[in-house]
């Protein structure tokens, strides 16, 4: 609960700091003028502890768990409960329907819903990461099943271009290559998940100077700033195959961890 | 240039806003997203008076009444409605992402109007809840009726001659991808 109350109203510092630099750098006023309303309400979030975004997202938790951890209760249903909890008190807004009926369940919690990533390390603590999803950003995520002929890093160009000024951007941008027709698409969720504040290899630096090149800028309008950051996760695929995903995160890129081990909880 | 507008908005209103200027809102606007779209097609009406009206796709978070985040939904789902919005007298829409797909119903008579997206917290101290209609829909979904004081700031995206900068951003940026490839 604390967690995701964390993500909602706080922007992790690394994802700040780079709209701040964005804002020095873009020399479109409209643009800038665009980047600057996006941190004047990053400020007004934290002081008024409110969601950031009026989409309050899909809930998706990373957990990474110690394989010596003794969990007496169903971590499914605590993480739901947590979920539910945060709904009550945040507020989130009521985000999750049935895909048919679209009845909404009213509490952010249903099937599949939230969604958990679960990782087995060494250890024995338990340290979980809530990354709140909006569907802006979602709705314009894309995967391709190419030839492998073609050039996968042309195809995250050309979903940026026709898909990218309705993802809310300035955008971090996961790039899911190799694997198959679900192991792409987790790629890129698990690199947008990893991406950090550190320095990225130089195949992304050179996509994400690409990706500014084309000029879509802040909420499409035009502008030298597109994207923010871009990570890239690769698996071997079939010698027929080369499946791509481009998960599209807007600049809100919420994200709050905490560790749970012998000492309670600490958030990060 | 920047513009300091109150609702309802006139025709002379509209077609003195280009491509690029700032606009700030003061007055009544509606929420509507995918279900009231919908709803207005269906049945041909809705609770409220579009004439002159403000029409924000929005879908926010409000809790006792009070306007918690609300920023802009993505435009584009609704653009397929835009010809019955300005046909029933609406003279803005506020969004984000564009309608380029229907920029041809805007024509001389409505504009579209870009709000930052994901700045709900910003957009909360600008709003206030005066009335809600359709809340069977959900909070998402509803028709809320705020009170806008300075609301802002709005980029105007598309004006009512035509001139639309997404897809100016999108075709330069088509263009540029042409020109590495060859």
């Amino acid at each position: 609960m604390a967690v995701l109350a964390r993500a909602e109203t706080s922007l992790p510092g690394w994802v700040v700091d780079r709209i701040e630099e964005a804002a020095r750098r873009e020399s479109n006023p409209l643009a800038e003028s665009q980047l600057e309303a996006i941190l004047e309400n990053v400020a007004i979030a934290a002081q008024d502890q409110i969601p950031i975004c009026q989409d309050t997202g899909f809930p998706v938790f990373h957990l990474v768990l110690g394989r010596d951890a003794s969990l007496p209760f169903d971590l499914r249903e605590a993480v739901a409960d947590g979920v539910r909890r945060a709904t009550d008190e945040v507020p989130l807004r009521p985000n999750a329907v049935d895909p048919l009926t679209r009845i909404n369940t009213d509490d952010n919690t249903g099937p599949g819903m939230p969604d958990l990533i679960l990782d087995l390390v060494d250890g024995d603590a338990l340290r979980i990461t809530a990354f709140p999803k909006g569907a802006g950003s979602e709705n314009m995520s894309l995967l391709a099943m190419l030839n492998p002929a073609d050039d996968p890093l042309e195809f995250v160009l050309e979903t940026i271009v026709e898909r990218g000024g309705m993802a809310c951007p300035p955008l971090f941008v996961g790039v899911g290559i190799g694997g198959t027709f679900d192991l792409a698409p987790r790629l890129a969720r698990r690199a947008l998940l990893e991406m950090s504040g550190s320095s990225e290899a130089k195949l992304e630096r050179d996509l994400l100077a690409r990706i500014n090149d084309l000029g879509i800028g802040p909420m499409g309008l035009g502008g030298d700033t597109t994207a923010l950051g871009v990570k890239i996760l690769t698996a071997c695929c079939h010698t027929a195959s080369l499946p791509v995903a481009v998960n599209l995160q807007c600049w809100a890129n919420r994200s709050a961890s905490a560790t749970v081990g012998d000492n309670g909880w600490n958030i990060d | 240039m920047e513009h300091r507008l109150k609702t309802p908005l006139t025709v002379d209103d509209v077609r003195n806003l280009c491509a690029g200027d700032l606009v700030w809102i003061s007055g009544t606007i509606y929420t509507a997203r995918d279900k009231v779209h919908a709803l207005l097609r269906t049945e041909g009406r809705l609770p409220v008076d579009l004439n002159g009206a403000v029409l924000y796709h929005c879908g926010p978070l409000i809790r006792d009444d009070l306007v918690i985040s609300a920023g802009p939904t993505t435009s584009s789902r609704m653009a397929r409605y835009t010809k019955e919005v300005v046909d029933k007298g609406v003279k803005a829409i506020i969004g984000k992402g564009g309608i380029s797909e229907a920029s041809e119903h805007l024509r001389s008579q409505a504009v579209y109007l870009a709000y930052p997206g994901g700045c709900g917290a910003l957009a909360s101290r600008h709003l206030k809840v005066i009335d809600v209609h359709l809340a069977v829909l959900g909070m998402a979904e509803a028709l809320w009726v705020f009170e806008a004081e300075e609301f802002g700031p709005l980029v105007v995206a598309m004006d009512s001659l035509g001139r639309d900068l997404y897809q100016e951003a999108r075709l330069s940026a088509e263009a540029n991808l042409r020109s590495r490839r060859s």
